[in-house]
């Protein structure tokens, strides 16, 4: 058996709460450049199924965070996204792409309205990236933050854990976002997640990391969670994993992520403007040559990430390939995404190739496992 | 009992060897949620014939030794999280050795223990 070597940070960047991963016994793995959780002693499925059931904390401090200032921040920032900017309000956060040229996706990322400022969260893996994008962009302050840790709590009993620390959480509805206080810290906390689940997101000063971190622990509903966990629970969720089921190739139409892109950005005068407009425009009009959708691999072996997919058994169409998938510890059952032609439809079956032989799967549309937010 | 080096445990038993993975290696798989096992007959040495897949990464066992399979364990396809729950009672396969002495070669409980560190 292949695999089997010890983890070794050495040359990895930590977050500020890596000594608390491996005091909790976490099995550490190199991730976008840090070292990371990928599992507690727990292990991947009761980690899942605690955080559906209960409540889960995830150290996603490898995340970017980014403040943008200027008076023409939001003009700006529409240059680069095709989200609406301008309509969001102040102390509500917003699902936004950057678009290349050519209508693909560079990232997805959180955009905040938090008065003076716009607060940005960006993938781990695009950070460096993102910021020299935003800083060649003119009309933008940029600032990364860098003496902040970010937690994610997640789960139907997340508010009850969080609000026993920080009361003002329980009045904050799914993508408020609010600045509250927590023993002399200011916690920046949106009402979102990565996992289909109610929850937050909790930027916290780096002095103040490791007790807050502590103190969610402590909550009897709060286990620790890891990457591993964090990917089945996205696939349950549906939810797109840049450099997997959404990159520079991938529109977001292709993408199914359409519906971020606000109205007053499609029609009337503030439409278009951002990188990729005239494809995606036409698109969101028209359709686009592939779509995002689910699959459900009959039995119990997983079609990763790369499995070649097929309309028959046995020679037919090459439909693409899986973009990511794994085993879902709530579904019980395997499952899987994929960019598929457009006349490939939910309820149709398709065959997975793994290990040399095609399995049937269901093409499914998503989410896997209902969302729950908090509306 | 007897060990080899990719982490899998062999068990006389009569002119048999009863082949499944250790503790350790259950531990490095995480929960396995997939067993797929061979077909009874001939097998080689090194032969790739069980796939293991856990909720991070599909692994492969290897035949520990020349020989024929002669049984394998259907129950184990329906319930492989037995793997991480109890690894030494999750035997895959029951192997008769072409060489009756070919377990004489692999580690004893403390060479591998050695190995694991």
């Amino acid at each position: 058996m292949a695999g089997t070597a010890g983890s070794d940070h050495d040359g990895l960047a930590c977050t500020g709460l890596h000594g608390l991963h491996v005091e909790l016994g976490a099995k550490m793995v190199p991730f976008a450049g840090y070292d990371m959780p990928v599992s507690y002693p727990m292990g991947v499925l009761r980690e899942h199924l605690h955080t559906r059931a209960a409540a889960g904390l995830f150290d996603v401090g490898h995340m970017g965070q980014v403040i943008l200032r200027g008076p023409d921040r939001v003009a700006a920032l529409e240059r680069l996204v095709p989200a609406d900017i301008a309509g969001l309000a102040e102390g509500r956060q917003r699902y936004a792409l950057f678009t290349t040229p050519e209508g693909g996706i560079l990232d997805d990322l959180m955009v905040a309205n938090r008065g003076d400022h716009l607060f940005l969260v960006v993938n781990a893996a695009n950070k460096a990236a993102d910021l020299a994008h935003l800083a060649a962009t003119p009309g933008l302050e940029v600032t990364p933050v860098t003496d902040r840790g970010l937690l994610a709590l997640q789960g139907p009993q997340a508010e009850a854990a969080l609000a026993r620390l920080v009361p003002g959480v329980a009045a904050m509805r799914f993508m408020d976002v609010a600045s509250l206080d927590w023993q002399g810290a200011e916690l920046w906390i949106s009402r979102s997640g990565y996992t289909g689940e109610d929850g937050f997101e909790i930027s916290v000063p780096a002095a103040a990391e490791r007790d807050l971190a502590r103190a969610l622990l402590d909550q009897p509903e709060v286990a620790p969670i890891g990457l591993g966990a964090r990917d089945s629970l996205r696939l349950e969720a549906g939810l797109p994993l840049h450099g997997h089921d959404i990159d520079t190739t991938t529109t977001p139409v292709e993408a199914a992520l359409g519906w971020s892109i606000g109205k007053a950005r499609r029609t009337g005068p503030r439409a278009g403007g951002f990188p990729g407009a005239d494809r995606i425009l036409a698109e969101l009009e028209t359709g686009a040559p592939r779509r995002r959708l689910g699959l459900r691999p009959e039995g119990r072996a997983p079609m990763r990430e790369g499995t070649p997919l097929f309309d028959a058994p046995e020679g037919g169409r090459a439909l693409g390939q899986v973009a990511s998938g794994g085993f879902g510890p709530s579904l019980e059952a395997p499952l899987a995404m994929a960019l598929l032609p457009a006349d490939i439809a939910p309820g149709a079956q398709i065959w997975g190739e793994v290990r040399g032989k095609r399995q049937p799967a269901q093409v499914v549309s998503l989410p896997f496992v209902p969302s729950r937010f908090k509306r | 009992m007897k060990y080899t080096e990719e982490h899998e445990w062999l068990r006389p038993e009569g002119d048999l060897v009863v082949v499944g993975i250790t503790a350790h290696a259950a531990e490095q798989l995480g929960d396995v949620v997939f067993v797929e096992l061979p077909e009874p007959g001939p097998v080689e040495k090194g032969a790739e014939i069980v796939v293991i897949e856990s909720v991070k990464a599909a692994s492969d066992i290897v035949a520990p030794l020349d020989g024929e399979i002669v049984e394998i364990n259907e129950a184990l396809a329906e319930t492989p999280g037995q793997i991480n729950e109890a690894p030494l009672e999750a035997w895959f396969f029951k192997i008769r050795p072409a060489d009756p002495a070919a377990l004489e070669g692999f580690m004893d409980e403390a060479a591998y223990k050695a190995l694991i560190g």
